[in-house]
Order: structure tokens, then sequence, then C-alpha cells
């Protein structure tokens, strides 16, 4: 019947011609939003600019490799040991303080790195009171005993690690709690002890999550500024900021920058590679509640010990030390503005986290929608951001929006006589733009990871009940991934809480934040006037801390923990 | 000596006994099954069979070994046992060769591959090597799982629900397959199930536990036929309790007439019993004068069962070839053929 | 629809309007609100601030072009105001009190920028270990007698930028490249930190002599830590190559903005900060020189006593910072 080809033509387009879905149009649209500030960046690149970079590599260039090379490798290698081995004990065990140690061991993340650089140096060089006091003690001078120097890789190391391993311990703990105790079980009945089962196979499943929580210490590390640069460590991100403020040469910072990125993306693509090589996912349909081994002895103790000592370092001291100096400075440095600022971190760290949140959701969703290997990438391009130090993206947001200001000007004033003056730079859409580039990765890396959990059939069984996508986003979807949604506001609401270079440039007239206020005091040395604002930092963020911990207990498919 | 023995093996959890007083022995080779609903403590008897539960009374060996008691517990590593779990376990991370392989690490690399294609000569797996386990269908997991199991070369083997995960058309041959597996390597195993015709398939011994006990410890035929308990009565095979009062030492009077068993009841004469009839134990005769009127019947291929009615109300079942197909409602003339006399007292009547 | 458009555009603008002035400061907020409030209150000018380092605000001015909404730009150091000038970020001050009132070597000779107060990059010396009668000039640092006994801050920091600048400007290239490889030789530690704790080492003796500005040490005497006064109290300050050219002056200055759109109110803030009672105030409260002649330093200042200071225009500093960087690079400065 000739009329039967008008009767299909309602089912679908043609087959061989590409039907652009909206959700793809939608992602590869934010996709390119968020890429701009990094080409922005990655086109400095095609600039010649050879007579400084003669005089780079003939001085300081290998020191920059070579730093940053080592400061990785050393922070990679101790947030590893320390959050597996952590994530493990707290999983797997009973001891003394475990449910405790459960929470307190995110903590230290509240701390924001340069702080804590500020507060050990206070407390540990030459002339803080520690060594004053083995001086005055032993009645010794410089030099007759060995004191480990503080500031140096080091030490930078140690600092970056005991801040950053809670990634790495988060990730994975999730990852622990939620696998199938089977495969542990049949490790042992084919002849693996406890603790070679642990490394064979809890190990190896928990490896993806491993390996996105080392990358985004790795790339933590790589754009710290604030303590590098006080620890007088040249890596690329001091290099950046010298060639750049010193040389006065911002395309040579921006290359820098670049090739900084080309670190960023053989991490990425390493982390890629060992996520599809062999999928993860459990086989097993059963989970069997974990049932903790209690420790008993010697063995209890020393699990305690282990978990105690991160916490110890990384926050309890560093708090103790703060809390000293915020004694003696409170009634000078708290006033009303103080108030002001603790509301401004905390609105910009809202907002920034919750729309990067949904677009996350968004991006994640589309990306699982279409499955195209350019909404892929485009995805994995978004995520470079976190490596990239606050000050070259705010550079890279900057002249942008200062295009498109500058575009909306001469239009309006040839047209109406109006001048518009700047409608973006410089006001608070920047600066949230700013975050969301340099943070989207945390979030989108956290959704995506909970979505790919969520079986395709889930979609199809929706879709046979006559759901729409956005229904089926909004009833299946958003439930059933709503632990990582959370942490994933959590985690950008505190990382905005912390971030200070992008803020220090875009931030508009009269707008402080703790961040910025502790940076001014401390950078001008005085770290006890900076020790309130630091305190509110990390006061603020122990909230969003312990919730996000309290929502990883809960994660697990079958567990009846609290709540 | 015994391959494995459990000896008045209790435990709980949370106050909530689960295993209690259990104790049974499995010879060298032997395959065991241990048969239950879901919920009644067999796969907990395994687990501590492999030492992943410590009991709270009793004893377990392994081998002539003793292997857990309340006081101590010999490492799930050291016992020399295979497992293969329900959902099999595979880890999904390892390549199938790689899961085989697992076990078997501390041997010499000829060794490994030697054993390696043995089980993949046994099990029809060769093909799979390369791939990993998401790749695969349940059959092929549950073949692997079993590979990996047996490849260290356990004295024991504990298999745990082995076959529901699998499709039930594949489920026999599959079972029939594990158990040709099993006795090739001469493995002793127990296996856990709750599915009858699934176990019958394979085991050489049935245990049948309910609410944390061995309630019998026998063949499959035994179990059917002589039933020693109520509870194996009604969960092994269909049946019908059937009152009746004994006349002699050896038999009993029921509406259907006198049934006389090979030997003693050992219950009084007089005394009001129950009986259990089989639906193969009511055989349908157009010639018989005995009628009863059928209620209900389901087509079974080469039979049907009809739910028949006797004239006290009483309801019987009974097997028939399928080409006798009488309509619902209607009269058909059937007679008892009955070996196995088995008799419980009068409890509260239970029907199918 | 366009009239709504247009309100909505006109509101935008109007907060641009009233009579405000905007200020890009690398200047922290600490050490300037106080004073930008008393302007506020003497003049009833509204004045917008925002803090940041110097070379992402000359950045943010450049990028945001003619549209850029800040006034006035404030630095802490010349070779900044130098390089915000030679980009065009500046405009020339449109007041006569600025030439009236800073002696010439601390403007600019076109008038695009001007010095608000002064700071020294002074020697600071352990009294207990060293002898003041042993040091002369920054040029005698590079002894060998001084091997492993010398502490400063990295060569990422302006101040040493300027240092080294300032002799390249009186010694040349080559000469300044050989001194600075003799003071790396005699640094008792890598550089880190900053210039307070340098004073720190030198009180706790990990090193003897340091390179530092005079504000830090008088922060430290008034500061409310108990450890920082007493550190500050075990060095001694001296002034360098007083028998020559002086010691090496860097200043804090201001320019106004090619794209200011309140260039009034700006000069206004200009004279303000040049006003006996701001250059007092930077004299008190932060320990710096005052720009202006005849104001006198505050007591803490005093008792260093008076000093010859260098007289290279301080346009030179900016002129050579980036050849000072590249000789403190190839020195292994870190």
């Amino acid at each position: 019947m000739p009329s039967s080809a008008t009767t299909v033509t309602g089912y679908s387009a043609p087959a061989g011609f590409p039907v652009l879905k909206p959700w793809t149009v939608l992602v590869l649209f934010l996709v390119m939003i968020f890429a701009v500030p990094l080409i922005t960046v990655i086109s400095s690149v095609f600039v010649p600019n050879a007579e400084i970079w003669r005089h780079l590599r003939e001085t300081v260039l290998a020191d920059y490799i070579t730093n940053s090379l080592l400061l990785m490798f050393g922070v990679g290698v101790i947030t590893l040991l320390i959050g597996v081995i952590t994530a493990w004990l707290v999983t797997m065990f009973r001891f003394p303080g475990s449910r405790q140690f459960e929470w307190a061991l995110l903590l230290p993340m509240s701390i924001p790195a340069y702080i804590i650089a500020y507060t050990y140096t206070g407390v540990l060089d030459v002339g803080g009171p520690l060594q004053i006091w083995i001086r005055e003690y032993f009645g010794i001078g410089y030099g007759d005993y060995w004191f480990p120097e503080i500031r140096s890789l080091g030490g930078a190391v140690c600092m970056l690690s005991l801040v950053l391993y809670p990634y790495v311990y988060l990730l994975t703990r999730a990852a622990f709690v939620e696998q199938s105790v089977c495969v542990l079980e049949v490790s042992r009945t084919l002849g693996c002890g406890p603790l070679r089962s642990f490394y064979r196979i809890g190990i190896a499943l928990a490896r993806p999550a491993i390996i996105v929580g080392l990358s985004l210490v790795l790339m933590e590390t790589l754009a710290d500024y604030g303590t590098v640069q006080y620890f007088g460590v040249a890596t690329f991100t001091t290099g950046i900021f010298r060639t750049w403020f010193g040389l006065g040469d911002s395309v040579a910072a921006a290359q820098l920058s670049a090739l900084m990125m080309f670190f960023v993306i053989i991490l990425l693509y390493l982390e890629y590679h060992s996520r599809h090589r062999s999928r993860f996912h459990h086989t097993s349909t059963r989970y069997r509640n974990i049932r903790k081994l209690p420790l008993t002895g010697s063995s209890a103790w020393l699990a305690t010990f282990v978990c105690a000592l991160p916490v110890l370092l990384g926050f309890i001291v560093p708090l103790f030390f703060l809390m000293q100096w915020a004694r003696q400075t409170w009634g000078i440095v708290i006033s009303e503005d103080f108030f002001q600022l603790i509301y401004n971190s905390m609105v910009l760290a809202s907002i920034t986290a919750v729309v990067a949140m949904i677009l996350s959701m968004v991006m994640a969703y589309g990306k699982r929608q279409s499955g195209s290997r350019t909404i892929r990438l485009g995805t994995r391009f978004v995520g470079m951001g976190y490596a990239i130090p606050g000050t070259v993206i705010a550079v890279g947001v900057l002249l942008p929006f200062a295009w498109v200001d500058r575009h909306i000007d001469v239009f309006f004033s040839t047209r109406f006589g109006i001048n518009t003056g700047l409608l973006l730079s410089g006001t608070l859409v920047a600066l949230v733009f700013a975050y969301l580039v340099r943070f989207m990765a945390v979030s989108l890396n956290t959704v995506d990871a909970a979505l790919m959990k969520v079986k395709p059939s889930m979609d199809e069984a929706a879709r046979s009940m006559g759901m729409k996508d956005l229904a089926i986003l909004k009833r299946i979807h958003i439930p059933m991934i709503r632990g990582s949604l959370l942490t994933a506001t959590l985690l950008v609401f505190v990382d905005v809480l912390k971030e200070l270079p992008a803020t220090l440039i875009l931030r508009p007239f009269n707008y402080n934040t703790l961040a910025i206020r502790t940076y001014e005091l401390a950078n001008e040395e005085r770290l006890a006037e900076a020790a309130c604002p630091a305190l509110a930092i990390v006061l603020v963020s122990i909230i969003p801390v312990v919730l996000l911990s309290r929502s990883i207990s809960r994660s697990r498919p079958g567990s009846h923990a609290l709540g | 000596m015994h391959s494995v023995k459990v000896e008045k093996v209790s435990i709980g959890f949370d106050g909530v006994p689960v295993v209690r007083d259990l104790s049974i022995a499995i010879d060298p080779g032997e395959i065991a099954c241990l048969l239950g609903p879901s919920g009644t403590g067999k796969t907990t008897l395994l687990r501590l069979i492999a030492g992943f539960e410590k009991p709270d009374t009793g004893e377990i060996w392994i081998n002539g070994v003793k292997c857990s008691d309340p006081a101590g517990m010999l490492p799930v590593e050291e016992r020399g046992i295979g497992m293969v779990f329900q959902d099999f376990a595979l880890f999904p991370h390892l390549s199938v060769e790689d899961n085989i392989l697992f076990g078997l690490r501390n041997k010499p690399a000829a060794k490994q591959r030697g054993r390696l294609t043995q089980l993949c000569d046994l099990l029809r797996i060769r093909e799979l090597l390369d791939k990993f386990p998401h790749q695969l269908s349940g059959g092929q997991q549950q073949r692997v799982a079993v590979a990996r199991a047996l490849a260290p070369g356990p004295r024991v083997m504990l298999l745990d629900e082995p076959f529901s995960n699998i499709d039930v058309e594949l489920r026999e041959e599959l079972a029939e397959e594990v158990r040709a597996t099993l006795k090739e390597e001469g493995v002793t195993a127990i296996i856990v199930s709750h599915n009858q015709l699934e176990s019958f398939a394979v085991a050489d011994r049935i245990g049948v536990i309910y609410n944390g006990r061995l309630l019998q410890w026998d063949s499959a035929f035994n179990l059917y036929h002589r039933p020693l308990d109520r509870y194996v009565a009604d969960f092994v095979g269909q049946g019908v309790f059937m009152p009746a009062r004994v006349v002699s030492a050896t038999s009993v009077e029921t509406e259907l007439g006198i049934i006389s068993g090979s030997g003693p009841h050992n219950f009084a004469e007089g005394e009001a019993v129950e009986v259990l009839i089989r639906p193969d134990d009511i055989i349908h005769d157009d010639d018989s004068d005995m009628t009863a009127v059928v209620e209900h019947k389901i087509f079974r291929g080469a039979q049907f069962l009809y739910t028949l009615v006797l004239k006290s109300g009483q309801r019987v079942l009974s097997l028939v070839p399928s080409h006798h197909n009488h309509p619902v409602n209607q009269p058909i003339g059937i007679r008892m053929e009955i070996d196995h006399l088995v008799v419980f007292p009068t409890g509260a009547g239970r029907g199918v | 629809m366009r009239l709504y458009f247009l309100f909505f555009i006109a509101l935008f603008i109007s907060t641009a309007v009233s009579a405000e002035v905007n200020i890009y400061s690398a200047r922290k907020e600490a050490l300037i609100k106080p004073l930008l409030q008393r302007f506020t209150e003497a003049s009833g000018t509204r004045v917008n601030l925002v803090t940041g380092d110097a070379d992402a605000l000359i950045k943010r001015l450049e990028i945001e072009g003619k549209n850029s909404p800040a006034d006035v730009l404030l630095t802490v150091d010349a070779a900044r105001l130098y390089r915000a000038k030679t980009r065009g970020l500046f405009q020339k001050i449109p007041s006569e009190m600025v030439s009236a009132r800073v002696p010439a070597r601390y403007r600019d000779e076109d008038g695009y920028w001007t010095g608000l107060s002064l700071r020294a990059r002074v020697i600071a010396y352990a009294t207990d270990r060293v002898n003041p009668n042993q040091l002369t000039t920054y040029e005698d640092l590079a002894d060998p007698k001084w091997r492993g006994r010398i502490c400063v801050r990295s060569s990422s920091n302006i101040y040493n930028q300027s240092l080294v600048a300032g002799l390249v400007a009186h010694l040349g290239i080559e000469k300044t490249g050989t001194w600075a490889n003799g003071l790396v030789e005699n640094f008792a530690r890598a550089p880190r930190g900053g210039d307070r704790d340098q004073i720190k080492a030198v009180a706790a003796g990990q090193c003897d002599l340091a390179l530092v500005n005079t504000y830090y040490i008088g922060g430290m005497l008034t500061s409310s830590i108990e450890a920082e006064r007493n550190a500050a109290r075990h060095i001694g300050v001296f002034w360098p190559n007083q028998q020559g050219r002086g010691a090496h002056i860097n200043i804090s200055g201001i320019g106004i903005t090619a794209a200011s759109k309140n260039t009034e109110q700006a000069k206004r803030l200009i004279e303000f900060l040049l006003s006996d009672e701001a250059q007092h105030w930077y004299a008190e409260t932060n320990f710096e020189y005052p720009v202006v002649d005849g104001i006198r330093p505050s007591e803490t200042l005093q008792q260093w006593g008076d000093f010859k200071a260098d007289e290279l225009p301080m346009n030179r500093l900016g002129e050579f910072n980036s050849e000072a960087l590249r000789i403190m690079d190839r020195a292994g400065w870190k």
C-alpha cells in the first residue's frame, strides 16, 4: 500500500541521518561555554615567545618540572597510603574510636592548604615556639641540634598530603562500603589471607575510585600556589606567577599553564584508561552486610593510632594553634564586617555548589543519554579546570567576559548612545563562573560515577511505562543518586569556601571573603590575626564535611545505618 | 574418617538461634546436599564449615582436623576448601583465565597451565578464557566459578545455591554436569539448595534442614518414600496426609482400604493416625469401583496431576498418564498402590 | 519592550553616577581602609575598593580596557607603577599639589603617578653576633666572609627584584650578576617565607644578616605576639651605602587610570593621601617613611636614626625589573 510510507514517519528520522537530540545540544553548549576559559589559556601557545623560553629553559624550567613532579609523587604516595589504609580500617574493623574516625578522618578537608602551612610554620620554624623551647630548655643555639626544615619540598609534601588525603579516603571508603563481601570471601577460600584478599581483591576493585580520588589530589597539588609559594618551592604554579609578575610576560605565563595542562591531560588519560580496560561494577547482586571484624589488644590500638595520626596532624594540632592565636587577637579582628565576610563566603559557596550540582547532573545525564564520543571527551575537558591555578582561570574568564562586555557596550553606544560599561566582568557572575570552571570536575566526577551505577535497564523499565527523559531523571535517577548529588554539592561548597586566587582577582568592589581576609593578614605575616578568619573557614566547612560523612555511611545498599 | 564432620554445632545472631545443635557427617567423595526453604540456616551451616562464622557450640572437623570450635578457628584460607557462591562472585576486574588461576598463584607456571587446560576441558570453557565476567552468560559464569573453586584442588567443595541464578531450562543439565565434574575430581561436596529436583539430580545424600535443625539425612529415594518427619514428608515431593486407624502392627485402614507396610510402624492398634499418600500412590483405573470427583487438574505434559475429592471430602492427588483427560467435576475410578507405608500421629491436618 | 530594556540598562549605569571613586589596590585592605574612611568622612565621596596582587590588578585593568570601572591603582612598589604607565593604563594626574609636595625622584617625571610613602630595604643583623662596623654596603654582602650567614626571601618578591634592579641601574648587568652569584653563595638557607621570617631566623640564630624592609621590624616590635616582639628586639638595623649613593628605597604609590570616569574625585583622593594627616598615618600605623618632606617619622622609626636615601629615579626600578629577575634566575636565587 502506498500510504504505508506516511504512517511510519511518526516513528523516527531516516536511518543514517544523525539527529541531534536536545540533550546533546544542551550538553555541547555547556561544554563549549566551560571550555572558553581553558581554550583562552591554551591558545596562548601559538604566540611565539622564543626568547623568554630560552631563558626559562636555561635557568628555572628544569626546577619547575622536577619540583612539580616530586611534589605530585610525594603527595600521591602519602595520600594513597593514608587514604586507603584508613578507609580499609574503618570499613572492615571495629576498634576503639572506629565509628568516630569514619567522619573525623574527613575533617582535615576543611583546612585550606595554605592555612595549615602557615600554622605549622608558625609552630615548627626556627623562630617558632617549639624550637625556641628546645633552645632555651637545653641551653643550645641554632645549629647545635637537628630539626626538620618545615619550609621545604618535603614540608610542602606533608602539608598538602595532610589536607588532601581525605579525597582518597572519601572515595575509597565509598567504594569499599559498596563492595560485595562475597568476592572477598571467595578470595579467602582460594587461599588468600585477609590482608592478601584486601590487597588483591578489595583494592583492585576499588581501584577506579582510588584513582579518581588520587587524580583529584594530584590536580589540587598541581594547582596549589599558597603552600609552595610560602615554602619557597619553585613549581609550575610559582613559575607562572614569577614569569607573569616578575618578567611581566603574561603570554609566557599562560604558556607555562598550557604546558601544565599537558600534565593534566596525561593524568586524565591514565585515569580514563584504567577505568576503561575492564568493568568494575559487580556481577554480584547480593550484598551481605559487612560485619566489622573486632580487633583486640595491640592490633586494635595500632589501628586507632593509624587513624588518629592524620586527624591529629591534619586537624586537631593546627586547630589548636589557630585557636591559641585567635584567642590573642579576636578582639581586634572580629567586628561587624567579619560577619559580613562569613555571609559572603557562605553565599558564594552555596550558589556555586548548587549551580555546579545542577549543571553536572545535566551534563552527566546528557552524556548518558547520547553516549557520543564528542560529548564524553567534552565533559572530560571541562574537568581539566581543576588542575589550573585559580589565577590563570581568572584571566581565562576575564578575557572572554570583557570581550562580551565590550561588544555590548559598542552595540548600545552606537544604537542608543548609552555606555553600558562592564555588565559581566567585575560582578559575582564572573566570579561564580570562574569557580565553576575550576571546580566542575569535582561535582561532575561524583555525579557521573553515581549515574553510571544506575543500570540502563532502569531507564528502559521507566520508558516502557511511558516516562519521558525528564520524568525519568526526576523520578528515577535523582532519587537513586541523591546521596551522590549531596556529596557533589558539599565538596564544591568546601572547595569554594577555601578558594583564594580567582576570588582575589575577580571579585567586585567592596566584596571580601574569609579566604581573602585570611590571605591578606597571613601575607602580611600577621599569622595571629589571620587565625580568626582561618578558624571561621574551618568551622563553616565542618558542617558540610560531617554531612558528607553521614551520607556515605548511608549509601550502602541494604545497610541499616542510622537515620 | 569422615571428610566433613559437624558435631552438635549451634550458632545464633543477635540472640536469634539460626543453627541448633546440628550434627552431620559426610564421607570422602560424597556429594551431599543441604535442602530446605530459605532462611532455615543452610547457608549459615555452609559458612560455618567454610570458616566464615564461628560456632557458639560444637565442633567442625574437615579431613580429620578440627577446624572450628567456640575457642578457635582455622582460617578459611587454610582449610583446603573451595566455594561457589550463589551469585558466583567472579572477580569483575580479572579475566576468566585470571579468575581461575587466582588460587594457583603459588604454583609453578607449568602446573598452572596444566591445571587450567584440565579444567577447561572438564568444563568446556576454553573459548571463554580471555573474556571478562560481565561478558558471560549465567551458565558460563557458573562454570567459571566452579572451575575457579576446583583449581587449587580442594578436598571439600562448598556450593551455595549454585543453580538459583541459572535459567530453569539449563538447571538440570548444569546440575548433572556439575555432578559429573565433582565426581571426576573425586572431591567431597556440600551443596545448599532449596530446590528438591535439583538436589535429587546432583546429590548422593540429602540433609533436610528446617529451623536450624537437621530433620533427616538420607538418600533422595528415602526422603521421598520413607520420610522420618512429617515436615520432611511435606517439604519433599507432593502428597496429602489421610486419616487412618491402625489395624495391625504393620497395617492401617483408610477410607480407600487397608494399607500394609513392609515393617512395623510402631503405633498401637486402634490408634488414630495419618498416612502419607503420594500422587503416585493413587492409580487411575476406569475399571475400579472406587471413585473420586476431579476437583482440579494440572497438565504436566506426559501426565495430569489431578486433585480428587473422596466421598468423605478428603482430597488426594493422583498422577495420571495424560491420555486420560477427564473434565473437572466428573468422577473417575481410582485404586491405591502403596509400596511404602508412612505413618504419622494425627496432627493438624495438612493438605498439599 | 525596548523602553523597559533601556530602563534596565539605565539602572545599571546609574549606580556609577553618584560621587564615588573606585580603587584597585595592591595594598591590603587593613592597611588602607582606615585612611579611605577618613577620606569619605572629609569629602563625602564614596570609596569602592578591590584589593589584590598588583600584577593581577594591572592585568584586569588591561583586559577591561576603557570600560574599566577603576579610577585609581594603588601599588606598594615602583616597578608596577612603571609597568602600568608603560602599558598606557594611567593618565596624567591633574594636580599641582603633587609636584609641590612630592620630591621629583618619588614621582613620575611625566606626571603619571606619584609615590605616597617610602620603604627602605636595610640589613638587619644579629646584635649578639655581628659587629655593625663590619657592615658597609649591599655590594659587600657578596663577600665570602658572610658565607652561610645571610637570610633573604625569595626572588619572586618584588622588594628583592627592585633592590636588584636598583643595583643593575647603578652597576650594570654584569657586575650585578657577579654580585648575585656571590650573595646566593652566602645564603644560610634556601629563600623562604616573608621578611618577618627572615628577622625571626636571625633572632633564632639560623643566620646573622637579613635583607628586610624596615616597617616589618616596626610591626614586629609593636606586635601583640610576645614571640615577635622578642625576635625583633634581637636585631639591629644597618643602613647600607651611607658613604655612597644611599640605602635602597622603594615607594608605595598611586596613579589615575586612563579609563577613569571620576577623575576629579580621584585627584582629590590623591591630594588627601598626600595631606599631612595621611602622611602621619602612614608613619604611625605602618612604620613607613612619609614621602612628603617635613613630616616626622614615627618614634619607632626615629630610633634607627636618619639615613641617606638612594636618589635613583623610581622608574628605573621598573625598567630593570625583568632584567633583575633574570639575573636572580641565573644566580639560582630561588
